[in-house]
């Protein structure tokens, strides 16, 4: 039985609806797609740009049923843009430029 | 800064600081309120709480704090316990 | 639409354009940095387990400061998170988990393993560890208590497995063969191979 508390959707020690889930226990290799995004990560901490504790704010800041549907990487990558936003390492502008030129 | 003494009964905080506003916390919801023994001081490291929006972060001393796990969760083995690493900002003796 | 909602390729492929046209990484570094950690993997925690089961002071170290035990073993230490050591016995057997994101000893056992990253994973580890234990087979005697331990801020931490027995004689190298991963998160015991 879950307490009646205002528990983060990311604190999910316990939680009563995943006591059944089973566990896939299946080695999956990693994408390109995954490494990238770890490495950009690190170098990022590396270089002090953002830190770790940064990364998981905007992962937490996800909305429940985002967090719980998008992959492992798919959020980092989700809370390493809002932290680059936030911290006025890129601009909004930029980001839609960058995005306008791939299509 | 006064370091709690492995063996120490302690309870954690049951506070929320996710009602209050926007929030970094590595205190699970799951020990807050319950009542543990501090195993060692872990040493003393900047607070996650600070880190997390880029503020200046003082050292706070770090504990490994167990559990019984039947007491946490009202089911479960006796003796198994769960231990946890808690700043002692959270920590209060009990 | 909330830019961030924007499928997430395009927002990586965008990012890196923007961080390299700002100086502040490269494809190269990036390459170099994907290599690097590639390299890491549980072959390097399992010379520590192999070594601390042959040699007493190396396990003493071990359990007293992984880090400079991990950094005795040619592992690279600096800038990464303090290491834990946890040890099994015969009366307690120790279970590895990061209920709020995935914390996970990277700089001896590498990329932390998909289901350890799991909604499921993080939630049963400490409600339910027998039950857990059970998805990979291992069944614990009820005399054995179970120590689950969330990895919630600084320390990392890895798993000091029992060595099993029938393996008298072995030498390291033998013995490095036959730690897996699993053993040292604490979701599997070490068995022999066969």
């Amino acid at each position: 039985m879950d307490k009646d508390v205002p528990r983060a959707t990311h604190d999910l020690g316990g939680v009563s609806k995943f006591m059944c889930e089973p566990v896939d226990v299946e080695p999956h290799a990693l994408t390109d797609f995954d490494r990238e995004v770890d490495a950009v990560r690190a170098i990022l901490g590396l270089k002090k740009v953002m830190s770790v504790d940064e990364l998981r704010r905007g992962i937490e800041a996800i909305p429940e049923a985002d967090y719980l549907r998008l992959s492992y990487y798919q959020r980092w990558v989700r809370s390493i843009v809002d932290n680059l936003l936030v911290k006025g390492v890129i601009t909004e502008a930029e980001l839609r430029a960058a995005l306008e030129a791939e299509r | 800064m006064t370091v709690l003494a492995s063996g120490q009964r302690v309870r954690v905080k049951n506070d929320w600081p996710e009602t209050r506003g926007p929030c970094h916390i590595r205190t699970p919801h799951y020990v807050r309120g319950e009542e543990g023994v501090v195993m060692r001081h872990l040493g003393d490291f900047p607070n996650p709480e600070d880190l997390a929006f880029a503020r200046p972060a003082a050292l706070r001393p770090l504990y490994h704090v167990a559990f019984a796990q039947p007491s946490i969760w009202h089911e479960g083995s006796a003796g198994d316990v769960v231990q946890v690493e808690i700043f002692g900002h959270w920590l209060e003796p009990a | 639409m909330n830019i961030l909602e924007t499928e997430s390729g395009r927002l990586l492929n965008a990012v890196r354009g923007l961080l390299t046209a700002k100086g502040i990484l490269s494809p190269a570094e990036i390459a170099e940095r994907i290599a690097i950690t590639d390299a890491g993997s549980p072959a390097q925690g399992a010379r520590m387990v192999a070594r601390a089961w042959i040699n007493p002071e190396y396990r003493a170290l071990m359990l007293r400061d992984g880090t400079i035990a991990a950094e005795a073993m040619g592992i690279v230490m600096r800038g990464m998170p303090p290491l834990g050591v946890l040890e099994n016995s015969s009366e307690v057997h120790n279970l590895v988990v990061c209920t709020l994101c995935s914390c996970y000893p990277r700089a001896v056992l590498g990329y932390p393993p998909f289901w350890y990253k799991s909604a499921a994973y993080r939630a049963r580890a400490v409600r339910d560890p027998r039950g857990l234990l059970k998805e990979w087979g291992t069944v614990l005697p009820e005399r054995v208590k179970l120590r689950v331990v969330d990895s919630t801020a600084d320390y990392r931490w890895m798993v000091l497995p029992l060595r099993p027995a029938g393996t008298e004689g072995w030498s390291e190298e033998k013995l490095v063969s036959i730690v897996r991963e699993g053993d040292m998160i604490g979701v599997t015991i070490p068995v022999l191979p066969g």
